[in-house]
């Protein structure tokens, strides 16, 4: 006999406190802390800052801790929180080209001012499964240059007195930087606001779309002009004081594509640019982002569009994971009345049908025994 | 959950900041000044994932009060996870007076279902979207359904129809049935089963339709005209069944099929819980239905 079930409340909170138990695990094992989280599991925390757009370390390892190491789902507490937080300003746009360098590379010079820096980057290593790392060895303390008093023009900076390159670009004096977190997005966008939907992507669709367009789907013929990780200044205007007040420093990865271009109607042949700049230290990330942007710019540059990564609906419709996983993941959730709508006409078409092909074959019988 | 002592984080009445609230109600308004048209909002990301209502939580925790009734129901039941979940997210954040009793709930927000029992002026009907746009699987690009809308360019839609019509000699479509409200807008219902469309049509509740992930808000105010899409010699038919429910015995309701075993035995329930049960209590009884009498249901009050 069948009763309708009820008790879907105990059974959450039932399930919640099993989830609660599996995400501590052994409790023989010493649970791990949020500032272990913060300085181990670095590049897990600044993705999460990244995609979950919210500059906040320790925020973010909680969300790691309370996600059991799902990142995405990481990134999805972060958005839900910082989503409530109220505006109280934007700061000043930043200055990459004053950043305290940790990391600096160029593809495009072998040398240039401010030379090239490797940091603390994962290129070069081998991939060898590290046992020592797993015995807790001691690490040595690093060897680290003086601070480093030359200046690191960025690269388009250089590159650009031969006038070889487009500028920057300008935006007119009154113009509001748009906010993806505060307006409803509308196609087409403009630059502002694709870059910042691109800045929060998920890494790996935009790592798949640069991918892509390597692979000639809208080939773009980049080099990496200059990535750089480093510290740079947040400042803020307050309408009552007559300079730009200090908020403090972030850390960000900027990647400057240079991508060849042989001219159209629109444009001279020069060299394009595509840009990446994102929480944290992600090379991948800002360098995916730069190459996507920079094939989104096909419009503008009177390219034509071909290929996935140039569609900017489909590109920015798509790169949000927290969108993607809820919709994606919400198949789980009951659809029985739809599924009973569609099972009762298949029923029906499947009769009509059934009926009409023993038709056919009496019909046919007929005609045999004749 | 205002004067919260932890201070890593703290909420607002309902979750939502009063800025955004404010922001979703000027949607709103703008929704029922134009019934049917699709407004875009900023969404917010809400502690539920996309999918899975969060447009209508937003909608309802910008319109609920503390003096509200809320009822949640998803297929038509109160007792669905996700019906359960959104329920006790409104008690947590908003604590106010939830119901599973429809004419008690001054706020319905719902999945996949239009309550049985008539809806009354006052009542606000929240509705759950994953997809506003009734054009998209027709035309993938946002820039090109809107610009359809505008010039009220609907040929896509009824060559669709019919050519349903053409190859399966009738209108294939059971759910997510497009309407037109106010004669202007072909709209989406939402994917309620076309069994629910002539409810939509001059209810004399708010009906409002919030889309999370698609960043849109409509409306049909109360006594609106809605009208399901159809041709002259292939009108606009509801689903129908061969038997009443097995438990209330209700005809004329839209059923759920429940498998009874492996060998294909099956019966037909109320996908409306509350119906169902306020039949049974009122002591109609369904060839299947059990002998225990059942509690009516109860309204939790407020906090």
């Amino acid at each position: 006999m069948y009763v309708a079930v009820k008790g879907g409340e105990a059974a959450i909170a039932n399930a919640h406190r099993l989830l609660a138990d599996r995400r501590r695990g052994d409790r023989s094992v010493p649970a791990l802390r949020l500032d272990q989280i913060v300085e181990q599991l670095a590049l897990g925390v600044d993705r999460v800052m990244s995609e979950g757009s919210l500059y906040d370390r320790e925020l973010a390892a909680l969300a790691i801790a309370q996600a059991r190491g799902d990142m995405i789902e990481a990134i999805f507490l972060v958005r839900a929180y910082r989503t409530t937080l109220p505006r109280f300003g934007y700061t000043n746009p930043v200055d990459t080209g004053a950043m305290q360098i940790e990391r600096r590379i160029s593809a495009t010079y072998k040398d240039l001012p401010g030379g090239q820096v490797l940091g603390p980057t994962f290129d070069y290593t081998h991939r060898l499964l590290d046992p020592e790392l797993a015995a807790g060895a001691e690490v040595e303390t690093p060897a680290q240059r003086p601070a480093e008093p030359e200046a690191m023009p960025r690269v388009s900076a250089i590159l650009a007195h031969e006038g070889l390159i487009e500028a920057d670009g300008e935006m007119p004096l009154d113009h509001v930087p748009g906010d993806i977190t505060r307006e409803p997005l509308q196609f087409p966008m403009a630059r502002d606001i694709r870059l910042q939907a691109l800045s929060r992507g998920d890494e790996g669709f935009l790592l798949a779309l640069g991918y892509s367009t390597q692979r000639g789907y809208a080939r773009n013929h980049p080099f990496v002009g200059e990535v750089r990780i480093g510290e740079v200044e947040l400042e803020l205007d307050v309408p009552e004081l007559p300079f730009a007040v200090p908020l403090g420093s972030i850390r960000v990865t900027e990647c400057q594509m240079v991508n060849q271009f042989k001219g159209s109607a629109k444009a001279p042949p020069q060299f394009t640019r595509g840009y990446g700049l994102v929480f944290g230290q992600s090379e991948r990330k800002a360098m995916a982002m730069a190459l996507c942007d920079r094939a989104l710019r096909a419009g503008e540059l009177g390219e034509d569009v071909v290929a996935a990564a140039q569609d900017e609906e489909f590109v920015i419709s798509h790169s949000d994971n927290v969108q993607a996983t809820g919709f994606v993941e919400h198949l789980k959730l009951p659809h029985y009345v739809d599924f009973q709508a569609e099972l009762g006409l298949v029923r029906r078409m499947r009769a009509e049908y059934e009926a009409r092909e023993n038709e056919d074959k009496a019909e046919e019988k007929r005609e045999a025994a004749e | 959950m205002n004067a919260q002592s932890n201070d890593i984080a703290t909420y607002n009445f309902a979750y939502l900041d009063e800025q955004t609230k404010r922001m979703i109600r000027r949607a709103i308004l703008k929704g029922i000044a134009i019934p049917g048209y699709q407004v875009p909002f900023a969404s917010r990301e809400m502690p539920m994932p996309y999918g899975w209502g969060t447009g209508g939580v937003q909608v309802t925790a910008s319109i609920i009060g503390p003096d509200d009734v809320l009822k949640v129901i998803d297929q038509g039941a109160d007792d669905t996870t996700n019906a359960v979940s959104i329920r006790a997210f409104f008690k947590k954040v908003a604590k106010v007076a939830v119901t599973t009793e429809t004419a008690k709930a001054s706020i319905i927000q719902t999945r996949h279902r239009i309550p049985e029992h008539p809806l009354n002026a006052g009542q606000v009907l929240v509705f759950q979207v994953p997809i506003p746009e009734p054009l998209r699987f027709l035309e993938p690009r946002e820039t090109e359904t809107r610009k359809m809308h505008a010039l009220e360019e609907y040929g896509l839609m009824h060559v669709k129809l019919y050519e349903d019509i053409a190859k399966h000699g009738r209108i294939a479509t059971t759910y997510a049935y497009p309407v037109k409200v106010e004669g202007r807008y072909v709209t989406d219902p939402s994917p309620t089963p076309k069994f629910d469309n002539p409810k939509m049509h001059r209810s004399p509740a708010l009906q409002l339709f919030g889309a999370g992930r698609e960043k849109r808000i409509y409306a049909v105010p109360p006594f609106t005209d809605v009208v399901s899409l159809d041709f002259e010699d292939h009108p606009f038919e509801v689903q129908t069944f061969d038997q009443p429910c097995a438990l209330c015995g209700a005809e004329n309701v839209y059923l759920d099929e429940v498998i009874l075993d492996d060998h294909g035995g099956h019966m037909f329930v109320c996908s409306d819980t509350d119906h169902c049960e306020k039949r049974r209590a009122d002591g109609h009884h369904g060839h299947l239905a059990p002998e225990t009498h059942l509690a009516s249901e109860e309204t939790e009050p407020a906090e």
